[in-house]
C-alpha cells in the first residue's frame, strides 16, 4: 500500500484511490475505437507485403479489371519519404517510402495498397496484385550487418549502421587493480510489442473545411499531424488527427505510419473515407518489433565486489528503417548512456552500434533501451557477487548510489533527482525473505525442482524535456506542456491537452489533478484530449510523461481559473480576492458560510455579465497555461524487483513462485492506477523474461506469425505481485509525482534471471539470453556438462 | 486477415450433410466447433468452397454406454467432456485431459471430432484416443468404416480421412474398472499445443498396458504392449529414439521425461 493520502479538503486529490472514469464506457463495451467506427461510403484497405525481405522491386503489375483499385508509390503523387534523422555526429540518413519503391528492405514492407467494399474483398483482391521480386542477399543478423563485405541494406551507405556512439574513458589504472574482471555476452531477442488493438487508421477529406482528418489509433496526434504534413506537403492547418479510444500503446503507437501517409493520400485523392485496420498477422510479420540487443560486458570489480568500471561494446538491431519520431538510434545511444544504472563506479566505456538490417524497424517499447540494459548489468553483478562469494544484494546494496548523496549526478551526467535506492533494495529482500529460500534451495521443492532467488534494479528517467532531448537531434523535443482549462456556463471543468491516455487513466488522474487546485468534483471535470483541432500541442504520450507534464499543465492552468474565479467571485460576495478559498465546488468567503457555486460564478461570467465588475480580468473562465519542470533533466523513479523462481532442470521450465516489488515513484496521485501500471509492466517483463521472442531465419523470414506460435504471458504466467512503496517527492515536479509508467517492464527480465542462474549455479550454468526457454535452459546445462567433463 | 467468400450449408443429419457434400464439388469442408479451421480460414490456409456446418445434428452429440465400451459422438466438446459427459473410469481420465485443452472459450465450441479430424499432431485427443485403442466411426459419400485412432494420423493436419468422409462417433474398448490411466504434456504454458505428450494405459484385468507418445512430426507413437517400459524407466530413452526422435536433440530429452514421468505418474495411482 501506499502512504500518500488525500487531504481532507480535497478527498479526491493527489493520494485519492479514485477509481477510473473511463472505465465505465471501456468496461461496458463502450469505448469507440478505430475498428468500430464506420462512415458513409467508407471503403476498406489491404495492404501488398513485401515475402522478401531484401529484393530489386522490378514491377508491380495491378489486375486489368481493378487498376483503378490498386496504387504504388509511383501513384502516390507529391508524397515524400519519412525521414528521421538523428543530429547526433556520423548519422547515416535514409528515407522510408510509405509504398517500396525500388527496393523492399524487410518482409512486410507495403508495396501497395487496395481498396474495396470490405477487408475480405480488399484482400482477394491485393492476392491479384502481382509482385515482381529479384532477391538480393540478406542482412538477417546485427552483428552479420557490421561485418565488413556485408551486403548493404541502404546502399549508399558504407556501413550497415545508422549510427556509432563512443563514451570512452581509460580504463588503464582500473584493469591493473581489479580483482574480480567478470565478462558476459548476452542476448535479448527481438520482440513483437502486443497491444490489444493493433494499429488502425480511418482517412477522409471535409472539402467545407479543405481538410483532411486522419483518425489514428495514436499515442501522439500532434506529431502525426507535424508527420503527415512534411511527408504529403500540405499545410498543418488542413490536417486534423484525432486519437479515438486506444487499446493500449506501449510505444506501438508512439511513431509516424507509412500506413497513416498512405490513408491520408487515398482519402484525398478519392474523396471518400478509406480505413485499414491492422491485423494481427501484419502486427506480428511486419511491424511490431523491438528489444533485440547484443552486449559484450565487461565488468571490473576489487575483491567485495565494489564495482570500478564497466566496458561495454553494445549493438541494437535497429532494422531497416529510421522510425518517426525517434529515429533508428534512439535505443542504441540510450544504451550508452544508461547501461550504469543506479550504480556508482569510477570509469565507464561503451561503444554502441545501431546495426542496420533486414527486418522491421525497431521501435522504442516501454522502458525503451532500459530493459535489455537492467539485464545485462544485473547479470554482470549477480556473476560478481558469485566471484566475491557474497550475496547479489549485499553487493548491491555498496555500489547503489546512497541516500546521503542525492540529488546526485550519475557518470553518464545524469541527474538523480532524489531518493534512497538502499532502502529500497533492503525492503525487497526483506519482502522475499531471501534466508527463507535459501533453505528451500537446499532441500529443493517437495517435486524435486530447483530453487533460485534473484534481485534487479533500474531507475526510470521519465519527462525528461528539452534539455536532454535537444542533443538528439531528432524530429521532435519535448518542450512546454500545456494544457487548456474552461469553466463551462454550467460551471463544469473542461481539460484539454495535447497527450493521449491508451490505459494510462488520465482522464482520472488529470481530473484529481483539477479536484485538487480548484476542489471540484472530478465527476464534473472533463478531459479533452486526442484531438489536433481542440487540444493545444503536445509531443504526447511517451517516455512516462504525463502525470509529471500533463499533471503540471493542467494545475498550472487551474491555478489560472482558481485566480479568475476569485476575481469575479470577489464583487459578487464582496469579499478580497484573498479572502476567498476554493471547495467543495465552491467559492467561499474563508471562515464564513458565505459562498457562491463554481457553477454561480460561471453563470455569471457567461450569462448575466452585467453583475461583474468593471475592472474584472477580460481572459473569463478560460485559460491556456505551459509547464515545465523546475529542471527538465526529468524525474527518477526507481524499483527493486526480487523474486522466487523453481526451475524443472530435466525440461527446462520456470515458474515463478514470488515475485516482490518496492517501488518509489515519488506522490502518487493515484496509488490504485499506479499499481495497476506496475502490475501492467511487471507482466509485460515476465513476458520478455520467458516467452516473447519473434525469431527469424537466415533470410529474415519472420517465424512467428500468429499468437500461437508468439507466445505472450496470461493470466497463468503472472504470479500475485506483491507491491510495496516508497513516496520520496521528487524536488522537480509539481506535487512530487515521478514517472512510473514503463518501470514495471524493465526488471522482471534480469531478476528472474539471476533467480534461474542462482538455482542453476551449483551446476555452474549461466542463461544470459533472453526468453529464457526450456530450450535454453537445457543448451545451457547441456553445455556446462560438457564444459565440466 | 480475413477468409475469402465461401458458401456454407447447416446440415441437421448426418445424411444432409452427406447430401451437401456430394451436390457441392470436391473442396467443400465440414466445419465443427471451428477453433482451428476458423483461424486457418482467415488466414486463408484453407480455402473451402463450401463449409458443411455439422454443429445441428443432435446425434453427434450422443455419449453412449455400450456392452463393448464407450461411444461419444464426434460433435461433443471438449468442455462437456471436461464436464463430466462421458461415464465411467475413463471418462473421469478424459475430462483431466479435456480440462488441459487450450482455455474454457475453445473448449466451449471445440469438439472431439473436430479436433481429431485436424490432426495437429500436438493436440490431445490424438495421443489420448491413440492411446486408448479408439476406432472412429467415419461416414462418407459411399459408405462407412472404421479408422483406428492410432493409424488416423498421417502427418501434420493430414489423416486418412477421405474430403468426403465425416467423423460421427468415437468407439473406445470397455477398460475395467480396474484399469488405470496416466498422462503427461510439456508445454509452455496452460492451454498451449504441447512440445510432449505422453501417457498410459493400463488394464490388469484385459492384459492390457499400452503407452503413446506425441505432439511428434506426425502420428502418435503407440506402444501396444507397455509392460516393459512400466517396468523400467530406462526403458523411456530407447522407446523415444524408436519414435523417430534423434538421440540428443531438445525433443528427444523432453519426450523422454514426458514418457518417464507420465510412467511415475501411472505407477503412483
Amino acid at each position: 500500500m501506499s502512504t500518500t493520502t488525500p487531504s481532507a479538503k480535497r478527498p479526491f486529490g493527489v493520494g485519492a484511490r479514485l477509481r477510473r472514469k473511463e472505465d465505465d464506457r471501456l468496461l461496458r463495451g463502450r469505448a469507440e475505437f478505430v475498428a468500430n467506427m464506420r462512415m458513409v461510403g467508407m471503403q476498406e484497405v489491404a495492404f501488398v507485403r513485401s515475402p522478401m525481405a531484401h529484393a530489386r522491386l522490378l514491377a508491380v503489375r495491378k489486375p486489368a479489371d481493378a487498376a483503378d483499385r490498386v496504387f504504388t508509390m509511383d501513384d502516390l503523387d507529391g508524397v515524400s519519404p519519412i525521414v528521421a534523422n538523428s543530429g547526433l555526429p556520423g548519422f547515416r540518413s535514409a528515407g522510408q517510402y510509405p509504398l517500396a519503391r525500388d527496393k523492399v528492405r524487410h518482409v512486410g514492407e507495403a508495396i501497395a495498397m487496395c481498396i474495396a467494399a470490405t477487408r475480405a474483398e480488399a484482400e482477394d483482391l491485393a492476392e491479384r496484385v502481382e509482385v515482381d521480386l529479384d532477391p538480393l542477399p540478406v542482412v538477417a543478423d546485427m552483428l552479420q550487418a557490421l561485418e565488413p563485405g556485408a551486403p548493404l541494406v541502404h546502399e549508399h551507405w558504407d556501413r550497415n549502421a545508422f549510427l556509432e556512439t563512443r563514451v570512452d574513458d581509460n580504463l588503464d589504472d582500473v584493469k591493473r587493480r581489479a580483482a574480480i574482471v567478470v565478462t558476459r555476452r548476452v542476448r535479448t531477442a527481438r520482440q513483437s510489442m502486443a497491444p490489444i488493438e493493433g494499429r488502425g487508421v480511418l482517412a477522409w477529406f471535409d472539402s467545407r473545411l479543405d481538410q483532411l482528418t486522419v483518425t489514428s489509433a495514436t499515442q501522439m496526434p500532434h506529431i502525426v499531424r507535424a508527420g503527415l504534413s512534411e511527408c504529403l506537403g500540405i499545410e498543418q492547418g488542413r490536417i486534423r488527427v484525432v486519437a479515438p479510444d486506444v487499446g493500449g500503446g506501449f510505444g506501438y503507437k508512439g511513431i509516424l505510419l507509412p500506413e497513416e501517409i498512405c490513408l491520408g493520400w487515398l482519402a484525398m485523392k478519392l474523396g471518400h473515407p478509406v480505413r485499414w485496420i491492422e491485423d494481427r498477422f501484419e502486427q506480428l510479420t511486419g511491424n511490431a518489433n523491438c528489444r533485440e540487443h547484443h552486449y559484450d560486458i565487461t565488468g571490473y570489480a576489487d575483491e567485495s565486489g565494489r564495482l570500478l568500471a564497466l566496458d561495454c561494446d553494445a549493438v541494437v538491431d535497429s532494422g531497416a528503417y529510421s522510425s518517426y519520431p525517434f529515429s533508428a538510434c534512439l535505443e542504441a545511444a540510450q544504451v550508452s548512456s544508461i547501461l550504469p544504472g543506479p550504480y556508482v563506479m569510477e570509469r565507464y566505456r561503451c561503444h554502441t552500434w545501431s546495426a542496420t538490417t533486414n527486418k522491421p524497424p525497431i521501435l522504442p517499447y516501454r522502458g525503451v533501451a532500459r530493459t535489455g540494459v537492467c539485464f545485462a548489468l544485473e547479470l554482470v553483478l549477480d556473476a560478481i557477487a558469485r566471484k566475491a562469494g557474497r550475496e547479489p544484494h549485499e553487493v548491491r546494496l555498496e555500489n547503489l548510489v546512497q541516500a546521503d548523496q542525492m540529488p546526485f549526478t550519475n557518470i553518464t551526467r545524469k541527474y538523480f533527482d532524489s531518493g534512497d535506492y538502499p532502502e529500497c533494495l533492503r525492503r525487497a529482500v526483506a519482502a522475499l525473505d531471501i534466508p527463507k529460500w535459501r533453505e528451500q534451495q537446499k532441500k529443493r521443492l517437495p517435486d524435486g525442482r530447483r530453487v533460485g532467488v534473484g534481485v534487479a534494479m533500474f531507475c526510470e528517467q521519465g519527462a525528461h524535456g528539452t534539455s536532454v532531448y535537444y542533443g538528439w537531434g531528432i524530429p521532435m523535443v519535448p518542450g512546454h506542456e500545456q494544457c487548456q482549462a474552461r469553466l463551462t456556463p454550467d460551471g463544469m471543468l473542461e481539460l484539454r491537452i495535447g497527450a493521449h491516455s491508451h490505459g494510462q487513466g488520465l482522464e482520472t488522474t488529470l481530473a484529481q489533478v483539477a479536484h485538487e487546485i480548484l476542489g471540484i468534483d472530478p465527476a464534473r471535470v472533463r478531459l479533452i484530449h486526442g484531438d489536433t483541432a481542440v487540444t493545444p500541442y503536445s509531443t504526447g504520450t511517451w517516455g512516462s510523461r504525463c502525470m509529471v507534464m500533463s499533471g503540471g499543465a493542467v494545475a498550472s492552468a487551474c491555478k489560472v481559473i482558481a485566480q479568475r474565479v476569485r476575481s469575479i467571485a470577489s464583487h459578487l460576495l464582496e469579499a478580497g480576492a484573498d479572502d476567498l478559498v476554493l471547495e467543495d465546488g465552491s467559492v467561499r468567503v474563508a471562515g464564513t458560510d458565505h459562498a457562491l457555486t463554481l457553477r454561480e460564478v460561471a453563470h455569471t461570467w457567461y450569462r448575466q455579465p452585467q453583475r461583474l465588475a468593471a475592472d474584472v480580468d477580460p481572459g473569463g473562465l478560460e485559460a491556456t497555461s505551459g509547464y515545465k519542470t523546475t529542471q527538465d533533466t526529468g524525474t527518477f523513479s526507481y524499483a527493486a524487483h526480487a523474486c522466487a523462481v523453481a526451475v524443472d532442470d530435466e525440461l527446462g521450465a520456470v515458474e515463478i513462485l514470488d515475485y516482490v516489488i518496492v517501488e518509489d515513484g515519488g506522490t502518487l496521485v493515484n496509488p490504485m492506477i499506479v499499481d495497476g501500471q506496475v502490475y501492467g509492466g511487471a507482466a509485460q517483463g515476465i513476458g520478455t523474461a520467458l516467452y516473447e521472442e519473434m525469431p527469424y531465419d537466415d533470410q529474415a523470414q519472420p517465424l512467428a506469425s500468429t499468437l500461437a506460435d508468439y507466445m505472450l504471458p496470461g493470466a497463468t504466467e503472472v504470479p500475485a505481485i506483491r507491491l510495496e512503496h516508497m513516496e520520496t517527492p521528487s524536488p522537480l515536479s509539481v506535487f512530487g509525482q515521478k514517472g512510473i509508467g514503463e518501470g514495471g517492464a524493465i526488471a522482471p527480465p534480469a531478476a528472474i534471471a539471476n533467480a534461474v542462474n542462482d538455482a542453476l549455479a551449483d551446476l555452474g550454468v549461466e542463461i544470459t539470453e533472453s526468453p529464457i526457454t526450456p530450450r535454453r535452459v537445457l543448451a545451457a546445462i547441456a553445455a556446462a556438462k560438457r564444459g565440466a567433463s | 486477415m480475413k477468409a475469402p467468400a465461401f458458401g456454407y450449408e447447416r446440415a441437421h443429419s448426418v445424411e444432409e450433410a452427406l447430401l451437401f457434400y456430394a451436390s457441392g464439388d470436391e473442396d467443400a469442408k465440414y466445419l465443427a466447433g471451428g477453433q482451428s479451421l476458423g483461424p486457418l480460414l482467415n488466414l486463408r490456409l484453407a480455402r473451402p468452397s463450401m463449409l458443411i456446418d455439422v454443429r445441428s445434428i443432435d446425434e453427434l452429440r450422443e455419449c453412449t454406454q455400450t456392452p463393448d465400451g464407450l461411444v461419444i459422438g464426434a460433435g461433443v466438446t471438449h468442455a462437456a467432456i471436461e464436464d463430466g459427459a462421458v461415464p465411467g473410469p475413463v471418462g473421469a481420465f478424459l475430462a483431466v485431459i479435456a480440462h488441459g485443452i487450450a482455455y474454457r472459450a475453445v473448449r466451449n465450441r471445440g469438439t472431439l471430432g473436430g479436433s481429431l479430424a485436424h490432426a495437429d499432431p500436438a493436440a490431445d485427443w490424438v495421443s489420448t484416443m491413440a492411446l486408448l485403442d479408439a476406432q472412429l466411426d467415419v461416414r462418407g459419400v459411399t459408405g462407412e468404416r472404421q479408422v483406428p485412432a492410432e493409424s488416423l494420423v498421417e502427418g501434420p493436419l493430414a489423416t486418412k480421412l477421405a474430403p468426403d468422409e465425416l467423423v460421427v462417433s468415437v468407439r473406445l474398448p470397455g477398460w475395467s474398472a480396474a484399469a488405470r490411466f496416466s498422462y503427461y504434456k510439456f508445454n509452455r504454458k496452460p492451454g498451449e499445443f504441447a512440445d510432449a505428450i505422453a501417457g498410459f494405459a493400463y488394464d490388469p484385468e484385459r492384459g492390457v498396458c499400452r503407452a503413446v507418445i506425441g505432439a511428434t512430426d506426425g502420428a502418435p507413437a503407440v506402444i501396444a504392449d507397455a509392460l516393459e517400459l512400466l517396468a523400467a524407466a530406462e526403458a523411456s530413452e530407447a522407446a523415444v529414439t524408436a519414435a523417430g526422435f534423434e538421440p540428443g536433440s531438445f525433443e528427444h530429452h523432453v519426450h523422454a521425461v514426458a514418457l518417464r514421468r507420465a510412467r511415475d505418474r501411472l505407477i503412483a495411482r
